[in-house]
């Protein structure tokens, strides 16, 4: 099925959760990522009981620290 | 307060400018903006703020201009190598507009000295390099009703979001800081310096529109660029009930230092020992 990822069309597995979305894309450390499904915050602790459907829009934000 | 034929002449591309005009830019020059690290982001937004003539720049920061600085740091030139970095903007900034009255502050932002040192700006900018300041930098705005603009740069990436009470503030994205050395910092992963000066141009953009109170800031927008591929985007987000500062029931009620990333703190004052 399809999702948006970032902005990105990409086709994936039907049933994965969020947990599961963010290993397929190498996303290793679940905590140095927020993630908005169709603009709402997924709270960290529900990234695995939270399943992806067909037309989902996703965003994986990442932690920026620079500044200097 | 009326401009003089010089101020009239030195901005006169702003006031062209139909949504600056001489009101706007009469708002420019009663300005007062505070730039928390005078680095990557803070020395382009601090260059283009003077040379719009904000009246009064604030600049904090505690380190001394470093070698590795100048591939991005572009308000501080080789011989202010080993100068405090606020000094070394200050000097820029009256060489650009002397008019402007700049104040300097050559500390870090900590839980004890922000609120005074933040209590006078009508909006600060967030040029620090570290979570635990971004967090407070947060944290101090929320509760004391200021705007504020945050940015991280890292890479060839950039992000950046504007703060106005009652909209998304960082920790409805950003929960809390990410566990010490999960995330690197430049000095670990390395930066473009032209993305610094892309991000704090940008940061200096939200802060004169905030001024002059024209045009559209990000609110609940997460501007993210990639200048690798040179890609810009811009995420909407929202205020979050559940955020720990500014939602319904707030767990953050004070304002609290969290621990520095050690790695890259050591590693500064190394260099600056080093310097002597």
């Amino acid at each position: 099925m399809r999702i948006k990822i970032n902005g990105k069309e990409q086709v994936i597995e039907k049933g994965l959760s969020v947990a599961e979305l963010l290993i397929v894309n190498k996303v290793e450390m679940p905590d140095m990522v927020s993630v908005q499904l169709n603009g709402e915050f997924v709270r960290r602790g529900k990234f695995s009981q939270t399943v992806l459907k067909e037309n989902d829009e996703i965003d994986f934000l990442y932690f920026m620290g620079g500044g200097k | 307060m009326a401009m003089n034929d010089a101020q009239l002449e030195r901005f006169s591309r702003h006031i062209i400018l139909k949504e600056v005009g001489i009101e706007g830019q009469e708002k420019i020059i009663q300005g007062k903006i505070l730039i928390i690290g005078a680095g990557g982001l803070g020395a382009p937004a601090a260059l283009y703020l003077a040379a719009a003539g904000v009246g009064i720049i604030g600049l904090v920061d505690g380190d001394k201009v470093d070698l590795t600085n100048l591939q991005r740091q572009v308000i501080h030139f080789t011989p202010d190598v080993g100068k405090p970095k606020v000094t070394s903007a200050k000097e820029k900034i009256e060489l650009i507009n002397p008019d402007i009255k700049v104040i300097t502050y050559q500390e870090r932002v900590f839980a004890d000295n922000i609120l005074e040192i933040i209590g006078g700006y009508d909006f600060i900018i967030d040029g620090t390099d570290n979570f635990p300041a971004k967090f407070l930098i947060n944290d101090v705005c929320v509760m004391t009703q200021k705007p504020f603009s945050h940015g991280g740069i890292l890479r060839f990436d950039g992000q950046t979001m504007t703060y106005v009470p009652g909209r998304a503030c960082y920790r409805c994205i950003f929960k809390e800081p990410p566990p010490k050395n999960a995330v690197p910092s430049c000095s670990q992963a390395g930066v473009l310096g032209a993305v610094a000066g892309m991000l704090g141009t940008i940061q200096a953009a939200e802060a004169l529109k905030f001024i002059i109170g024209k045009g559209e800031l990000l609110l609940n927008r997460l501007l993210i660029f990639n200048a690798f591929k040179m890609e810009f985007r811009t995420v909407r987000t929202q205020r979050n009930s559940q955020c720990p500062v500014c939602g319904s029931k707030p767990t953050i009620t004070s304002l609290e230092d969290y621990e520095q990333p050690a790695c890259d703190l050591h590693l500064k004052e190394d260099i600056n020992e080093n310097k002597g």
